[in-house]
């Protein structure tokens, strides 16, 4: 485990939750929600929980950007708050 | 009321974020569940189930009534997403789209105008502008198989490696979804129709179920597999490892079947005609 690496992913982890709540293309928010996805299953693993891991890259990363990104494309990409 | 929802996020907010300095920390050996919890597991996974992986013997074994309705959330969601999403029968679209495959040109009809039949000449397209993308095509054409394929792995080899019937199923699903979106709604529902893929995700929990019925049903506890050793050729250690490998298929094709389910649903406003 190395520190500083861990470090930069927590940031990311901070950073893509921030943009991906305050963004106001829904688009770019799912898109910036699979980023989230994909770092919290990098810390995951960095913490040696590899199920957990595993699963947060298909389901998180994965299926679940797909289905926002279905959902924004049947309703409208403009949020009015 | 934005303001006074800031507020009340940073007051609980840093209500959580004080109570994480009392937490353990990570890997403490002192901690109570390292100290009464997991070493019973660590030491007694390989001997009672025969399975090397602990985490998927703790969630599919010791922790099988979890594992059980976590798989019926997963169902339920799609049975939700189906139940408000979903729209009978709708009247019949204001223009059709029809691509002449050798030329590539595209073929507008309208209401009442003849439509093609169905021919290797003719293709319809969705009306939201959807190119003809012989890279994409192909490329997800070739990587689908390889993607079904390790997911099938997955749910196989859960029992030695990180993965499971939960992992391998989303994986199989999103190799669906990716043909779904890499071609179109129509040719996926021609293969796997919502009504098949709706039986295989109740199919799915009940083999779940029916596991745990049949284990009643030999004498021992609900999802208790080592009553299973009933069966020839199995002592109670090997049943409960065969016992996993059958739920873990189970959990798989449900998940899969419920993934390409809300897919379906969610992509084309439930009318499950044009999608992505």
């Amino acid at each position: 485990m190395i520190w500083q690496l861990d470090l930069i992913i927590l940031l990311m982890v901070v950073i893509c939750g921030i943009a991906a709540i305050s963004i106001r293309d829904l688009l770019g928010a799912a898109i910036m929600f699979g980023a989230y996805s994909f770092m919290m299953c990098l810390l995951w693993s960095i913490m040696g929980a590899v199920d957990v891991s595993f699963t947060e890259a298909s389901v998180g990363a994965g299926v679940s950007t797909v289905f926002f990104v279905a959902a924004v494309f049947r309703t409208t990409r403009r949020t009015r708050d | 009321m934005k303001r006074l929802g800031l507020i009340a996020i940073i007051i609980f907010g840093g209500l959580l974020f004080s109570i994480t300095f009392e937490l353990p920390d990570l890997g403490d050996a002192s901690s109570p569940a390292s100290t009464h919890v997991s070493p019973y597991y660590i030491e007694h996974t390989l001997e009672d189930t025969s399975v090397p992986n602990v985490v998927t013997a703790i969630l599919a074994d010791y922790r099988g009534y979890d594992t059980l309705f976590e798989t019926a959330v997963i169902f339920s969601a799609g049975l939700a997403c189906f139940f408000l999403l979903r729209i009978p029968e709708r009247k019949a679209p204001k223009a059709r789209f029809y691509r002449h495959l050798t030329t590539g040109l595209t073929l507008r009809i309208e209401k009442g105008g003849r439509i093609p039949e169905e021919s290797k000449e003719f293709e319809r397209i969705d009306s939201a502008w959807v190119p003809n993308d012989v890279i994409i095509n192909m490329t997800c054409r070739l990587v689908v198989p390889f993607v079904q394929l390790f997911a099938l792995y997955v749910i196989a080899h859960g029992h030695h490696s990180p993965g499971g019937g939960f992992q391998g199923g989303v994986i199989f699903g999103a190799a669906i979804i990716l043909f779904a979106i890499s071609n179109n709604l129509r040719s996926t529902t021609r293969r796997l129709s919502e009504k098949s893929s709706a039986l295989l995700g109740s199919g799915g929990v009940i083999i779940y179920l029916g596991t745990g019925l049949l284990c009643i049903l030999l004498g021992a506890g609900f999802l208790n597999y080592s009553g299973l050793s009933v069966f020839p050729g199995l002592d109670p250690v090997s049943a409960r490892s065969y016992g996993i490998l059958i739920v873990e298929i189970g959990v798989g094709i449900a998940v899969t079947a419920v993934m390409v389910w809300i897919y379906y649903n969610l992509a084309s406003a439930g009318t499950q005609e044009e999608g992505l």
